[in-house]
């Protein structure tokens, strides 16, 4: 059990760093409009977007225009989003007749698809025709993702840059995001899925008599091509209500590492793509290394929990060991051509990243199990985290360690050559500031009225883990569900829908000004007297702050949720 | 260098006065300053209240936890404000040795009409002309426009030798409150009353001028953020709670807020401030803003000039170097007689050098017996006409002319004597009797005794240093290699150096240089850290962002040390401080909720007694950490120069590794102290 599980995430981590650095070298190339393999190609299809959108490309955007660009395109998708549901029931691509989406599900939907959230407060295959599928939530799955990575560019250029106030221009990071990053992968990963049996058609559902004799509606349709951009955008949103749980989203073990790697390929190569762009690669290394901490720790940790089982399960004749057919450990919630590994792999991944999708159910997961998504998230999304906000999250975080202990050196502080002053701090501050209010505030006026309370399936701390799991994940823009809120109610639909955007807007906009600011400053040149910001110690350093502050704002809920339900469940007491 | 001793750290005199000033400290319109501690007294003010209202309701039961809990909240404030008091109430024993030169003077004031009256002192004002006399105490800050006198600078500077003071070139500027000990000065007073340097001076080491340097407005940024981040954990635990059935009583979550609040570094980082603006006054050293400090401890490029820096000023004698057969004691006697009216220091150096080597004193003539021919620019040599003969000494190619002008002989090994002298950074002086070539002089630099040490502890903390001179490269080149300096300018004029600082800035580096003269003035201005010499010119003073009273110029290490000493205790009580709450959160949580989930008993890892001994116990450490912690506020963190690296590595494990693990032991003493009493 424990050789299996150490070859497979050692081959898995093999895979994803053998693939994510040429990317990450190739994502620098894009993005500082170096010749690529596909100029010949997509050379073209980008100036004939300028032209017709109008695009002045040479044209410099400061850290103000950028944001105001990036939050434009935002509402306008969102509004677009909006409208396609509404009016779902008038256009093509609907065999099976779905009406309008309701107003407040539409809302909280179109904020959660273009934020990269894809919280799904309804089940798919009952809810979206096919055409709110491809042309709404499948194109928001790219812009959305592409618009995350043109953000962390300019946040990158803002630390690369200095005497200057402009960071690039939005129109070209997103266009070429998507052109060059995103529509290639997809396009060499969706035939792969067909192959393995995932489903990728207009039809209407299949009627199917099943052994026992009743009737099943076989649901389908464009199922493929969402699928792979649903895990490379860390976007999440499932097709079917199941999410990769579903096999028509992901029937075979290799789709299950295809998609696992799809999660973290792009936001592992960003961090590569700043060491380029930053003129050395260790400090990319570094924060890819401090991730790696993380996420392994993380797996480890859940794959532990998920293994050792529930102690109540061996009196009711449930088999938790590993023996002959079976893998064993809490097999509750989860898919048994996963088992225990492969489901707890694709919950570190899908929760360290800002993925969301999930294989198995982490309502069902035991409460430790269930424990290391929660904090995961509540970490900032930053082990890996959602392509581009994931790295620019990092880069906040590393300014802020830098700022802590780099005192400490006797110099003040700096980082990539900027020195860290009282602007940048505030910025910090109110980034840092900003996510523990959107969920905690939320979080205490759900566990206190009873349009919060109604939600709730199970009473105890595992209601509680559900309502703070449901905020945790909307302000991380990660859309995973928990499971077990019934979260399609007004007050969830509003709430939820609010906080995901202020979760992706309000951090992106503090993110964007501090990059503004470091664009302006000189750069500072570092001798042996510069505070290190790679190698081990930096590593461990930058893990303790991220630990450290996460810890301290959430351990207080964290304990009155899962950390209590597992010592409950050691002495005997479920939820 | 006199420093001034530091005042005991415990001194029971200033200790009793900043118990009294800590408690003047409570007012919140003076405290809002500083956000950290003002939350802990506004939280503390909000316990009394609840205290207050359960004494009144007779809830007999709580009283006792709540009385103390408050009382130890009210501690915490005023364990800061006792920190920041100790700071200025040294500062202050100072400033009260600088301020008995301030008492009553009486000043000579010259009128427009050149006459003389009597005023008070405190009535000069800028522009003002007074005259001081022997005896008399110099009454304003001011640049002296005519005459020369001996000051005594000992009010100021702790230095009792007294220094010569003069109209125009580089040693004009006098000080308020020293005393002119001969002859007398005429001064332009500079200094309005109570703008004066000494006023400045104790201003700044009491603390009362003092401002928020901008990395402490950052630090305080990222205190605050964490306090109101930790506010919203706070405050929302309380909903959190009651949804698990707990109702939390105020004083309780106050407790939590307090603990998890960063109010160790938030207490104590005023008091390091202080404290290291008056680590630069015991060095004798005035900075003119806290700003400038901190710079100093950013500083990557060093600029020293070679001359009174790096070599001890002057060119001396080392060695007599004979040509053909010419014995050594010959050339030695010649040497001196061609020096003995040679008053420059090189000069007097050969004569002390022919003394020494070869016994020989030095002769008196008579005007009749010899003629003294004095050097200058235009003959560039000197010497002595005695008795039909003329000793000549001088540059080398002057002398070959002297000889070649009598038909004497030119000795083959000369010119590779002279070269290698030049070679190695000297300088040759040949002499000659008549058409007869003797030798060479060799004139060296000598470069200070540890000065290669010093360089190298500047190389570890990542300074480069730049030696300026006006030596031809070769000279430069040499004293570079004795010295181990990293890099030399030659040739250089005043406005090399400041085009040299305009380089390393727009490299990005930052530049600190010391200076004296009047052409110093635009260099020091555009450094980033300038250190003026007291007894330099006013203009370079003013031009400057620190003065060292001892006209040292080597101490610009000791400043870059106290800059770098500021930041690193700063950088190390804020770490100490967040590590802290990891044993303090292991210690309130389980203790909140031990009646609705007796399972989180599992995370009261330290085995406290009771959920009130708990928090009380937490509350207690927090505030006792604050007086255990002053004396490393006030001392500052030893600085090692090991390079950046080894540094961080050293002190996050002290600081971050032992803020983690101290409280947990803390904790855990003050818990059983506690039980053991039956507080709780």
């Amino acid at each position: 059990m424990l050789l299996n599980s150490l070859l497979r995430i050692g081959l898995f981590y093999a895979v994803l760093i053998a693939l994510s650095v040429p990317l990450g070298l190739y994502m620098a190339r894009v993005f500082s409009e170096q010749r690529t393999f596909l100029d010949f190609l997509l050379g073209p299809v980008e100036r004939s977007i300028y032209r017709v959108c109008g695009v002045q490309r040479s044209q410099e955007m400061t850290w103000a225009e950028y944001a105001g660009a990036a939050l434009l395109f935002g509402a306008a998708s969102w509004l677009l989003l909006y409208l396609i549901q509404r009016a779902q029931y008038l256009m093509p691509f609907n065999p099976q007749r779905l009406g309008a989406v309701e107003p407040l599900l539409a809302f909280n939907t179109a904020a959660s698809f273009t934020t990269n959230t894809n919280w799904q407060a309804y089940g798919g295959e009952s809810t979206m025709s096919y055409m709110s599928q491809m042309l709404g939530l499948t194109s928001q799955n790219f812009l959305s993702a592409a618009t995350g990575i043109a953000i962390s560019i300019a946040v990158i250029r803002g630390f690369v840059r200095h005497s200057v106030k402009t960071l690039g221009n939005f129109w070209v990071d997103l266009t070429r995001a998507a052109l060059w990053v995103l529509m290639p992968l997809c396009v060499a990963l969706t035939p792969v899925y067909v192959w393995q049996g995932v489903p990728d058609n207009l039809n209407a559902y299949t009627e199917a008599k099943t052994l026992e004799g009743t009737t099943q509606i076989i649901a389908q349709g464009p199922v493929a091509s969402q699928e792979a951009i649903k895990e490379l955008g860390t976007n999440g949103g499932g097709f079917f209500n199941a999410n990769s749980a579903h096999p028509y989203e992901n029937p075979t073990p290799l789709t299950n590492l295809l998609e696992v790697l799809s999660i973290m390929l792009i936001a592992a190569a960003l961090t590569h793509t700043f060491g380029k762009l930053c003129g050395d690669r260790r400090q990319g290394w570094t924060l890819f290394a401090a991730m790696s901490l993380f996420f392994l720790a993380a797996y480890a940790l859940a794959l532990w929990a998920e293994q050792a089982g529930n102690p109540k399960f061996p009196a009711m004749g449930i088999e938790q060991r590993a023996v002959a057919g079976q893998g064993g450990g809490n097999m509750e919630g989860k898919e048994v051509r996963f088992g225990t590994i492969d489901s707890t792999l694709f919950a570190a991944a899908t929760t360290d990243t800002s993925c969301g999708a999930v294989n198995s159910m982490l309502d069902s997961y035991t409460p430790l199990g269930g424990l290391i998504p929660m904090f995961n998230m509540q970490l900032g999304e930053v082990i890996f985290g959602g392509v581009g906000s994931g790295l620019y999250g990092m880069i906040v975080m590393a300014v802020m360690a830098v700022f802590v202990a780099g005192l400490m050196v006797g110099r003040t502080p700096e980082y990539l050559g900027k020195k860290i002053e009282a602007r940048e701090m505030k910025l910090v501050m109110l980034y840092v500031l900003i996510f523990p209010a959107l969920i905690l505030l939320p979080a205490a006026a759900a566990s206190v009225t009873r349009a919060g309370l109604s939600g709730i399936a199970n009473p105890g701390p595992h209601g509680f883990s559900e309502i703070l799991y449901a905020f945790t994940e909307a302000a991380a823009n990660n859309g995973s569900a928990f499971a077990g809120l019934n979260a399609n109610t007004p007050f969830y639909n509003l709430l939820i829908g609010f906080v995901i955007l202020a979760g992706r807007f309000m951090m992106a906009i503090p993110a964007l000004a501090i990059a503004g600011s470091m664009a302006e400053k000189k750069a500072v040149a570092s001798s042996a007297g510069t505070f290190p910001t790679t190698g081990v110690t930096f590593v461990v350093l930058l893990g303790a702050v991220i630990l450290i502050v996460g810890a301290l704002i959430f351990f207080a809920g964290d304990a009155l949720g899962p950390i209590v339900e597992h010592f409950a469940m050691t002495s005997g007491r479920l939820f | 260098m006199a420093r001034q001793k530091a005042p005991a750290l415990w001194s029971r005199e200033i200790a009793g006065r900043a118990v009294v000033e800590s408690l003047r400290k409570l007012d919140p319109r003076t405290l809002v300053l500083n956000p950290v501690m003002f939350v802990v007294e506004v939280t503390s003010a909000l316990t009394t209240v609840v205290l207050v209202r359960d004494i009144v309701e007779g809830r007999h039961g709580l009283i006792g936890f709540e009385l103390q809990v408050a009382l130890w909240l009210w501690f915490t404030v005023l364990f800061a404000n006792f920190a920041e008091a100790m700071a200025e109430g040294r500062g202050k024993a100072q400033a009260a040795t600088l301020r008995q030169a301030r008492t009553q003077t009486q000043a000579k004031l010259i009128d427009e009409t050149g006459e003389t009256k009597v005023v008070n002192a405190t009535s000069l004002r800028r522009e003002d002309v007074v005259l001081v006399q022997a005896g008399d105490i110099i009454p304003a800050d001011g640049e002296v426009i005519e005459g020369v006198a001996a000051v005594n600078e000992a009010a100021v500077t702790g230095e009792s030798a007294p220094v010569i003071r003069e109209s125009g070139g580089d040693r004009s500027a006098v000080t308020g409150g020293t005393t002119v000990i001969s002859d007398w000065i005429k001064v332009r007073v500079t200094a309005n009353p109570g703008e004066t340097f000494l006023d400045r001076m104790i201003a700044l080491v009491e603390g009362a001028e003092r401002r928020k340097t901008p990395n402490e407005i950052a630090l305080t940024i990222l205190l605050t953020g964490l306090t109101i981040t930790f506010m919203l954990v706070v405050v929302t635990l309380y909903p959190f709670a009651l949804y698990s059935t707990t109702r939390l009583d105020l004083p309780v979550l106050v407790a939590l807020l307090v603990c998890l609040a960063p109010t160790t570094i938030g207490g104590l980082l005023s008091a390091i401030g202080i404290a290291g603006m008056d680590r630069l006054v015991q060095h004798n050293v005035l900075a003119l803003s806290g700003r400038a400090v901190e710079a100093a401890g950013d500083v990557d490029t060093l600029l020293l000039d070679k001359t009174g820096t790096i070599t001890l000023g002057n060119r001396m004698a080392t060695e007599f170097i004979p040509v053909n057969d010419i014995h050594a004691a010959e050339l030695a006697d010649a040497a001196q007689l061609a020096s003995l009216a040679d008053e420059t220091p090189e000069g007097r150096s050969i004569t002390v050098l022919a003394k020494r080597e070869y016994n020989l004193r030095g002769r008196e003539f008579s005007e009749r017996e010899a003629k003294f021919i004095p050097f200058s620019a235009h003959t560039r040599m000197s010497g002595v006409d005695l008795n039909g003969r003329s000793i000549r000494k001088g540059a080398a190619d002057e002398i070959i002319k002297f000889v070649r002008e009598r038909q004497g002989p030119i000795p083959a090994e000369l010119d590779s004597i002279v070269e290698r002298i030049a070679r190695d950074g000297g300088t040759p002086l040949v002499v000659a009797d008549g058409a007869r070539a003797l030798g060479v002089i060799h004139l060296k630099d000598i470069v200070k005794e540890g000065i290669r040490h010093r360089f190298e502890r500047l190389r570890a903390m990542g300074l480069r240093t730049v030696m300026i001179t006006g030596d031809n490269p070769l000279t430069a080149h040499a004293i570079a290699q004795e010295s181990g300096v990293d890099d030399f300018v030659a040739e250089a004029t005043p406005e090399t150096k400041l085009r040299l600082i305009r380089e390393e800035q727009a490299r990005g580096r930052l530049v600190a240089m010391i200076g004296d003269g009047t052409n110093d003035a635009p260099a020091l201005a555009q450094a980033d850290v300038g250190i003026a010499m007291n007894a330099g010119t006013q203009a370079a003073r003013e031009a400057g962002n620190m003065v060292d009273l001892d006209s040292n110029p080597t101490k610009i290490i000791e400043v870059v040390e106290i800059g770098k000493q500021l930041l690193m205790t700063r950088g190390a009580l804020t770490t100490f401080s967040i590590a802290n709450d990891v044993a303090k959160y292991f210690a309130i949580i389980p203790a909140l909720f031990m009646v609705t989930y007796p399972e989180l008993d599992a995370l009261n890892v330290m085995r406290l007694a009771t959920p009130q001994s708990a928090i009380l116990s937490a509350v207690i450490f927090n505030a006792l950490i604050i007086v255990a912690l002053i004396p490393l506020a006030l001392r500052g963190v030893t600085y090692r120069p090991i390079g950046a690296a080894p540094l961080l590595l050293r002190n996050l494990l002290i600081y971050g590794g032992g803020g983690v693990v101290v409280p947990f032991v803390g904790i855990k003493a003050i818990d059983l102290l506690i039980e053991a009493l039956h507080w709780a």
